[in-house]
């Protein structure tokens, strides 16, 4: 049951990936065409135009949820993806010991990054 | 709590990767993992690249190092391994979740398959990932500027 569990909070995490990572990509990659959060010139992934971002904390919030749901969703897959092996059960462990680690490891360095980075444009991008 | 039989995975690594005659949806499924790897591949290096500017350090912007044509192309095939991942994802869902796979039938001769059933499925979210796709293509070549 723990598995299936951890199966639909997988699926979950990708329907919220889907909405945010699409706002993402149309942000950054089709900016082209939307202009979407960029309003300085250039391109959307422009110093100013990331400092805009940053300074908003709509997107401060969405790159810490982000961040959480997208390392739970590809660490799990791989995880998934791994264990179809048929591992010996010590070895399943310490895959997964190793990917909670990876993943709390960046969750924490991406946590950081977005609140300093937030800190730093509210007070006018001295980064 | 009841405990689940396991059984050895007898194909190894070709049960990653081969389709056999398992029709098309398949072999879609085995592409949907290598662009998730993929994905997970980029990703956790963004992670650490996208930390950076914490710091200061802005790699990705005119004149940084991941601004060379070279990073710009990899952030295409990036864009479009999204593309296709997040719209077959779509379809793995609904059909995991026992839609666009027809109701339940008698076995009765000839056969109908859920399989031909859900084709229409896959055909409309590939059409979607090829517009996804053109849009972020034409982005990319610097067409919507």
């Amino acid at each position: 049951m723990r598995e299936t569990k951890y199966w639909t909070w997988h699926m979950s995490a990708g329907v919220v990936i889907l909405f945010l990572l699409g706002l993402h990509m149309l942000i950054m990659h089709v900016g082209g065409i939307t202009h979407l959060f960029a309003p300085h010139t250039g391109e959307a992934i422009s110093k100013e135009n990331s400092l805009f971002r940053d300074s908003r904390m709509f997107f401060t919030v969405t790159y810490v949820l982000l961040l959480g749901v997208a390392l739970y969703h590809g660490l799990y897959g791989l995880r998934t993806i791994l264990f179809e092996l048929t591992l010996k059960p010590a070895v399943e462990k310490a895959i997964t010991f190793i990917l909670l680690v990876a993943g709390l490891g960046l969750f924490g360095l991406g946590t950081w990054a977005a609140i300093a980075t937030h800190a730093i444009a509210i007070a006018g991008g001295r980064g | 709590m009841a405990e689940i039989k396991r059984y050895d995975n007898r194909l190894g690594v070709w049960g990653w990767l081969g389709g056999g005659r398992w029709g098309i949806e398949r072999y879609a499924y085995i592409l949907h993992r290598l662009t998730g790897l993929a994905i997970l591949l980029y990703f956790l290096m963004h992670v650490v690249v996208t930390s950076l500017r914490a710091t200061g350090q802005y790699l990705w912007v005119e004149g940084g190092f991941f601004h060379q044509p070279i990073f710009k192309f990899g952030e295409f095939l990036v864009f479009a391994a999204f593309a296709y991942h997040a719209l077959n994802g779509i379809r793995l869902v609904l059909v995991e979740l026992g839609f666009a796979v027809g109701k339940p039938i008698e076995p009765i001769y000839p056969y109908k398959t859920s399989l031909n059933v859900q084709r229409p499925l896959l055909i409309i979210m590939m059409i979607l990932a090829a517009i996804l796709l053109a849009a972020g293509g034409s982005e990319f070549l610097g067409l919507g500027k």
